[in-house]
């Protein structure tokens, strides 16, 4: 009798919100080619990056000035950025994961905020400080994914709860930092806790009224990982029974890892969505021998019933933390003289890989920072990487310190978002030029308790004084075209646009804009605090803004706050590093820019 | 030998920091006897306890507390901390953790009591810690003795 209550009270209240549009996703697929808007944590779909705005431009963007500021009001690392729809910003925050709705039209003038009330035993959980990569919008609802992992649906006009879910259980570990994305009718949600032994997964809800609709896992039976041991391929080959098992021994695979924390894109076209898994759990190799799958790997995944299209193990066995979360850039670009519907990631293990999207083949992979060497190439027929001995944590084995690896488990890039610019062809990527010392030591599982099993020393690469870079790269020859040196991890998404400006944040602070073609600086601004969010732009009343926040944090801010370790003579760049306490502090402030009248 | 936590980390947290209390560590092996000091460092080479310190603290605390025990933006700079606080308080504050939860940063220890990478190794992080508060070891990775018997015993002991 419930049942049908309430399936009849649900047929109603989809009918009056879903006015025009068969789907929240036709609704999207046409808000996202506005570029006055900001409709989506990624700016499109295809997590290109790219806004059409070109007023502000490469020989006008000296001129930019600040037009408002926002005070958060939270002083914990900011990553992602505000939406904006129409003449509201969304703008959200770090735990406690405050949505602010603000009226454009007003001079930011708070419509709503949303405060939810989470417990702080949330906090400690999270390894990497409380950040959240920002909120996403269908269909009329702000959807919120909290530390706790509940997912709130708020009206996007009154900040109303309209339904929540509860995704995880912080009591085993699990946390949520990741932006939602909405697909057709879905919310597409994913996990954090790749330190705490959590078995990653990534779950689709119903945008009307929460429910679950299907959930994914990234190891375990095929029941479990939604893989068809036929029709599922891995670099065109089946991947055959049960493999999110076979790889593991015993029941390893239970706190395997694989978490699903980065950002997730969608080709419409071919109906497939796309995101990476993290590391598997623990970062000790010697205590879960074999391939690890599907940790380290990219996933094409039917958005209705998230069945998986096609795998890529990045990082067989990873050794060295190198989650392969990254965004995935959907671009349909000439490949070795072929025209393809592309894949472009960056992967943390140093290597830009680029794909065909709907067949899964592998057509590059290239290291995008020189300095990489725990590999000396990928083969390109089994896609595994050649891992150098003398860097391999698991060949060395327990207690044994390896030296001089790089990149650091940070990642030649974290989830910083890269960005495409189709008036250059080229890739816009923020970088990390760190590398390290990793001793893994056995460790045992206790739920909801850390479960790492490794320490780490990281320094800047060898003969280099700086530990960033922010580089164009071409995907088709895998090769870098220009690279600004910076002399901290460069942690903040890039901005491309038709005005042929990049832009991106530091973590001492700045935002810069860069000449899209040559790389040259052509503005700069300190805001008060480092930046670790991406840059976007919106119009208003026919002025195009650029934004970024500022909030010094993440696992930049907390594992360089301090200072890097200066023991590595060896390695030089003493002295030349400096902490990053001599440039910033903690803030937490939304900086918008604009050009004067 | 040197104490195992494990079997009283079962215990009511009073009733730990009250027998841990009893077990401060003593220095093993060849190395010359401090009666204070809970590490043993000789021309430059720590004891094995201070380096497995070392190591544990950069696996659990790290994260928070920042490199070397320097502290970081989530946490404070337990070289500055260790220099006043007891081993009673360390080992109530490790096991049962201290929420601070203000209105522009909240921030939380947490407890550890259950944990076995830290609980078999407090001493050694106690140690490690002791020996930077006291500015006899310096940042990075100290060079350290061999792994004695009775070590890879107690480990073997606690973790499994
Ligand atoms: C998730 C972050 C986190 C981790 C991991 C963590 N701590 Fe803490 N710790 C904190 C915070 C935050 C405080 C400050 C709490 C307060 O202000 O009451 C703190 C306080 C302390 C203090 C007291 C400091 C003082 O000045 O009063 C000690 C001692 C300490 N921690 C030891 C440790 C040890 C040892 C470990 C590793 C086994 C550890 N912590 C791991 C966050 C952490």
């Amino acid at each position: 009798m419930k049942k049908v209550l309430s399936s009849a009270c649900l047929v109603a209240a989809a009918a009056m919100l879903v006015p025009q549009a068969a789907s929240a996703n036709d609704e999207l697929l046409v808000m996202q080619d506005n570029p006055a808007w900001y409709v989506m944590p990624t700016l499109d779909y295809a997590n290109t990056r790219y806004s059409k705005l070109s007023q502000i431009n490469a020989d006008n963007v000296g001129d930019l000035q600040v037009a408002w500021t926002f005070s958060t009001g939270v002083l914990r690392g900011h990553e992602g950025a505000p939406l904006v729809i129409g003449d509201t910003m969304y703008v959200h925050t770090p735990f406690p994961n405050n949505v602010y709705a603000l009226d454009l039209s007003a001079d930011g003038r708070v419509k709503w905020k949303y405060e939810p009330k989470q417990d702080p035993d949330t906090i400690p959980v999270m390894c990497c400080d409380t950040v959240n990569r920002g909120v996403a919008y269908g269909d009329g609802k702000i959807i919120l994914h909290q530390a706790d992992t509940t997912v709130v649906a708020l009206d996007a006009n009154t900040g109303e709860v309209a339904w929540t879910v509860t995704n995880g259980d912080p009591k085993k570990g699990e946390t949520g930092t990741s932006a939602p994305m909405v697909v057709k009718d879905k919310v597409i949600i994913g996990i954090s806790g790749g330190e705490f032994g959590v078995r990653g997964s990534i779950t689709a809800y119903n945008l009307a009224d929460g429910k679950l609709a299907w959930r994914a896992y990234s190891m375990g039976p095929d029941s479990d990982t939604l893989m068809d041991p036929e029709k599922t391929t891995h670099l065109g080959k089946p991947v055959g029974k049960d493999s999110g098992i076979t790889t593991w021994e015993g029941d390893q695979w239970k706190i395997g890892g694989g978490t699903t924390w980065g950002w997730y894109a969608y080709d419409p076209e071919a109906d497939l969505i796309y995101y990476g898994t993290g590391n598997p759990s623990t970062w000790n190799p010697s205590q879960r021998p074999g391939d690890n799958r599907w940790s380290m790997t990219i996933f094409a995944r039917d958005p209705d019933d998230g069945m998986a299209k096609w795998v890529y193990q990045m990082t067989p066995h990873d050794e060295w933390d190198y989650d392969g979360v990254n965004e995935m850039i959907l671009v349909d670009m000439q490949v070795k003289g072929e025209d393809r519907k592309a894949l472009v990631h960056f992967d943390r293990n140093g290597f830009g890989y680029t794909m065909d999207r709907l067949t899964g083949e592998l057509l590059v992979a290239e290291k995008f920072d020189p300095a990489v060497n725990w590999a000396t190439h990928v083969d390109m027929k089994t896609g595994r990487p050649q891992v150098v001995s003398k860097y391999s944590t698991s060949q060395n084995g327990e207690d044994v310190n390896t030296t001089g690896i790089c990149p650091a488990a940070l990642g030649t890039k974290d989830q910083q978002p890269a960005a495409f610019s189709p008036r250059t062809g080229l890739f816009y990527v923020p970088t990390n030029h760190v590398c390290m010392d990793y001793e893994p030591f056995r460790v045992s599982y206790t739920a909801g308790q850390p479960y790492v099993g490794a320490t780490l020393s990281m320094y800047p690469a060898p003969g280099g004084d700086h530990l960033g870079n922010f580089i164009a790269w071409d995907a088709d020859k895998g090769e870098i075209v220009w690279s600004n040196p910076e002399p901290f991890s460069v942690w903040s998404g890039a901005l491309a646009t038709a005005g042929d400006v990049v832009f991106y944040g530091t973590l001492e602070g700045y935002l810069k804009a860069v000449d899209a073609k040559t790389g040259r600086e052509l503005y700069r601004f300190k805001t008060p605090s480092g930046i670790i969010g991406n840059v976007m732009t919106y119009v208003q009343g026919g002025k195009q803004y650029v934004a970024v926040l500022s909030g010094i944090g993440g696992w930049a801010g907390i594992g360089l706050a301090a200072g890097l370790t200066e023991d590595t003579a060896g390695l030089g760049a003493v002295g030349a590093y400096k902490a990053l306490s001599n440039y910033t502090q903690l803030g937490g402030q939304l900086t918008v820019f604009t050009l004067p009248n | 030998m040197r104490p195992c936590a494990k079997h009283v980390s079962l215990l009511l947290a009073a009733a730990l920091v009250a027998a841990l209390g009893l077990l401060l560590p003593s220095g093993g092996g060849a190395w010359a006897q401090d009666e204070e000091k809970p590490y043993q460092i000789k021309d430059g080479v720590v004891d094995w306890y201070t380096f497995s310190g070392f190591r544990r603290y950069h696996a659990e605390c790290h994260v928070c507390h920042g490199p070397d025990g320097l502290g970081s933006s989530f946490a404070p700079a337990l070289t500055e901390t260790m220099k006043t606080m007891s081993y009673e308080d360390y080992l109530e504050i490790v096991v049962n953790g201290r929420e601070n939860v203000g209105t522009t940063a909240q921030s939380k220890m947490p407890g550890f009591g259950e944990n076995r990478n830290v609980m078999c190794f407090i001493d050694d992080i106690y140690a490690y810690l002791m020996a930077r508060a006291d500015g006899v070891l310096g940042r990075g990775r100290p060079k350290k003795e061999a792994k004695p018997a009775e070590a890879k015993e107690r480990d073997e002991d606690c973790m499994s």
